[in-house]
């Protein structure tokens, strides 16, 4: 636990909007290990996105980060200018999967000259156009026989509607891999799948995180599919972090009322359909509290004017909710 | 439940979309987007049909409503032959059918207010005064649990679960007694799902409806179904009582399907997903529909097509689902629960 390849501390965020400042990301703080997969849990609008637009640097005009670092490798993203980040990191250390793969590859060029000029981008080199070319190219082709593409040759020479969802999100998969990243960020990859094309790309994603040595931020919304593929687990509510820890601890023994809620919620688990009563409060007029605490069915005065924030215990488990700020229960 | 009358009876519908025959030229061949189905949904139940994308299940939605006219077999309704009709003749008797749009967004008019959107209805077919309409309107806004202010608020203006009321407010105001859901809970998130498909258990209670419930979420159709029935490219492969098509599936492309669904104990073991990918509808494979993805497939399976065989209530249509062993994804009421 002591190799950290990417780590957030503190990171708050802000959108100038029309009606006001909005408070997108308060306190965010999480640990990627090296080697690891770890997911990020929340629902619709809680700020998973910009956490991952923060990392790579493409936040929307407005936004501001107020505070807060973002290590990668020990490097600090926040402190890169674009110029450094184009060339040393984005696409080349740091590659992305997007969630529709369709909206992420262009509808006019065949498939395999927008591979070759990822690859041209991302991983110059001083020989002859010819010979580096063919190289990018054996490259490409070994890595969609890789990720199990039919026919990769002439995979190459189509354009991505000639792809089903399925195939168009292992071209994406492969794209992300071909410049060797050390980190892979994939934002919602199998959403937009059906389940047993899902279940084909979760399998691949677990292989090949094996083969290539690869650390990845699994963003996504389903709960199932973090069980199934993530190591660690990171919750996040409204902007807030909530609770983070190893996967099957976490899902096992969840301890903040907004997880044991959102679990509640899950058909594999309910007991009777019920909903977490109230709705996500905005982020323009968000206090210091607890985001949860309207909703919280164990709310307690202190919850709504601070917020704790708990260290991780020795299992690497930490909840940042008040009802666990006792002196007995927190460990260093 | 079996001594429910039916409501809707579908037999050997098949519908082709598309084919042209042109002069001079080569004949595009229709593609076969529902094939010889036959169902009975019997009154008050609710009907899950779950399949992947491209299956046919929409396609299947959009016939009983009117909309899409079937190229061959037979529709139902209380029992009155309701098929072979052009599209607007068949809207007219199948007044008692409704359809709950899967975007609900994109089903209401950005430019009208959710009172205008929800009295077009009853405006349409010729509903009551002015003042009884709004009566009706706000009557129903209560009933979907939302404030009857809503009337003036914009699509816009509304979250998910709330567009979706307003959807199920509009075509309740028309009093159906069969609705199709088509992917109710798709976009929303858990939290918000719960509260929806409470509300749908509620409103069923309430005015006696029948739900067909067209989803690809297995896990919510095992909680809201009475029965289910699984498509796999415009075939019906298996239906069944949900409690019995979940606790033991019998035909290979549902074991795969109920296999496939992520689990959150992360202890459980991984099944083998299945291989490939659907074939296009439009170059459909001999035999079983199925067999060119299907692990225990024969020679066999590749000359005729087979039909589903009920056994006491458990239809399934492979002959071979005997000889294949038994499920082995089985999955236990509450793993997690379980284990905690």
């Amino acid at each position: 636990m002591a190799d950290p390849i990417l780590e957030i501390r503190g990171l708050r965020l802000s959108i100038r909007t029309d009606e006001g400042i909005a408070q997108v990301l308060d306190h965010i703080d999480f640990t990627l290990e090296r080697g690891r997969i770890l997911g990020l849990v929340g629902e619709s609008g809680c700020g998973k996105s910009t956490v991952i637009r923060a990392i790579i640097g493409i936040l929307p005009a407005g936004a501001r980060i107020e505070a807060g670092t973002i290590r990668f490798n020990g490097e600090d993203l926040l402190e890169l200018g674009e110029h450094e980040l184009n060339t040393r990191i984005r696409g080349s250390r740091i590659s992305f999967i997007p969630q529709d793969p369709y909206l992420a590859l262009n509808p006019v060029f065949k498939v395999g000259s927008q591979l070759l000029e990822i690859m041209r981008w991302h991983a110059p080199d001083s020989s002859t156009r010819r010979g580096r070319d063919k190289r990018h190219r054996d490259r490409i082709v070994a890595l969609l026989r890789r990720v199990q593409l039919p026919d990769p040759e002439a995979a190459l020479e189509r354009y991505p509607h000639q792809f089903s969802g399925g195939q168009r999100q292992r071209l994406v998969i492969a794209a992300a891999l071909a410049t060797a990243p050390a980190l892979v960020i994939a934002d919602e990859p199998t959403t937009a799948l059906d389940v047993t094309t899902q279940q084909q790309i979760l399998d691949l994603l677990r292989e090949l995180a094996v083969e290539f040595g690869l650390s990845m931020l699994f963003v996504t919304h389903d709960l199932g599919v973090v069980a199934q593929l993530c190591d660690d687990l990171c919750v996040i509510y409204a902007g807030q972090l909530v609770e983070s820890g190893n996967t099957a601890e976490l899902l096992a023994r969840p301890r903040h009322p907004y997880t044991k809620a959102l679990l509640a919620c899950h058909p594999d688990r309910a007991v009777a359909f019920s909903g977490i009563p109230g709705t996500v409060p905005s982020p323009l007029r968000a206090g210091f509290g607890c985001r949860f605490a309207p909703r919280c069915s164990d709310v307690r005065g202190l919850c709504i004017t601070r917020r704790p924030h708990l260290m991780a215990d020795r299992l690497g488990r930490r909840v940042d909710c008040a009802l666990y700020d006792m002196p007995e229960r927190v460990t260093t | 439940m079996t001594a429910a009358p039916a409501i809707v009876e579908l037999r050997d519908v098949t519908v082709l979309l598309g084919g042209a025959r042109r002069w001079l030229r080569a004949v595009v061949p229709p593609v076969r987007a529902v094939g010889g189905v036959s169902l009975t949904v019997r009154a008050g139940e609710i009907i899950g049909l779950v399949g992947e994308s491209g299956c046919g299940k929409t396609t299947l939605g959009r016939t009983l409503l009117g909309l899409q006219r079937e190229s061959a077999g037979e529709i139902r309704l209380d029992g009155v032959c309701v098929s072979a009709l052009p599209p607007k003749a068949a809207r007219r008797r199948r007044s008692a059918i409704h359809y709950v749009h899967q975007d609900a967004a994109a089903a209401l008019d950005p430019w009208w207010s959710i009172g205008r959107t929800l009295e077009e209805g009853l405006r349409i077919h010729g509903i009551a005064t002015a003042a009884e309409r709004r009566v009706r309107v706000d009557e129903m806004l209560d009933a979907v649990g939302l404030d009857p202010l809503t009337r003036r608020r914009y699509p816009h203006e509304l979250s998910g679960g709330q567009l979706r009321r307003v959807a199920l407010a509009r075509i309740l105001l028309l009093q159906p007694r069969f609705v199709i859901l088509d992917e109710p809970t798709s976009g929303l998130d858990m939290s918000v799902q719960a509260t929806v498909l409470n509300l749908l258990l509620e409103l069923r209670k309430r005015f006696g409806l029948t739900y067909l419930f067209i989803s690809h979420d297995l896990s919510v159709v095992r909680r809201m179904c009475d029965r289910v029935a699984i498509m796999y490219l415009g075939r019906i492969v298996e239906v069944a009582e949900a409690d019995q098509l979940f606790a033991a599936p019998r035909h290979p492309y549902t074991r795969a399907l109920l296999d496939a669904v992520p689990r959150l104990d992360p202890s459980a073991a991984r099944p083998v997903a299945l291989h490939g990918e659907p074939p296009s509808a439009a170059r459909l494979p001999p035999g079983c529909v199925f067999s060119s993805r299907c692990r225990h497939a024969e020679p066999s399976c590749r000359e005729a097509e087979p039909v589903l065989q009920d056994e006491s209530g458990h239809a399934v249509a492979c002959p071979r689902w005997r000889d294949i062993g038994p499920a082995v994804g089985g999955r236990a009421k509450n793993p997690v629960l379980a284990l905690a």
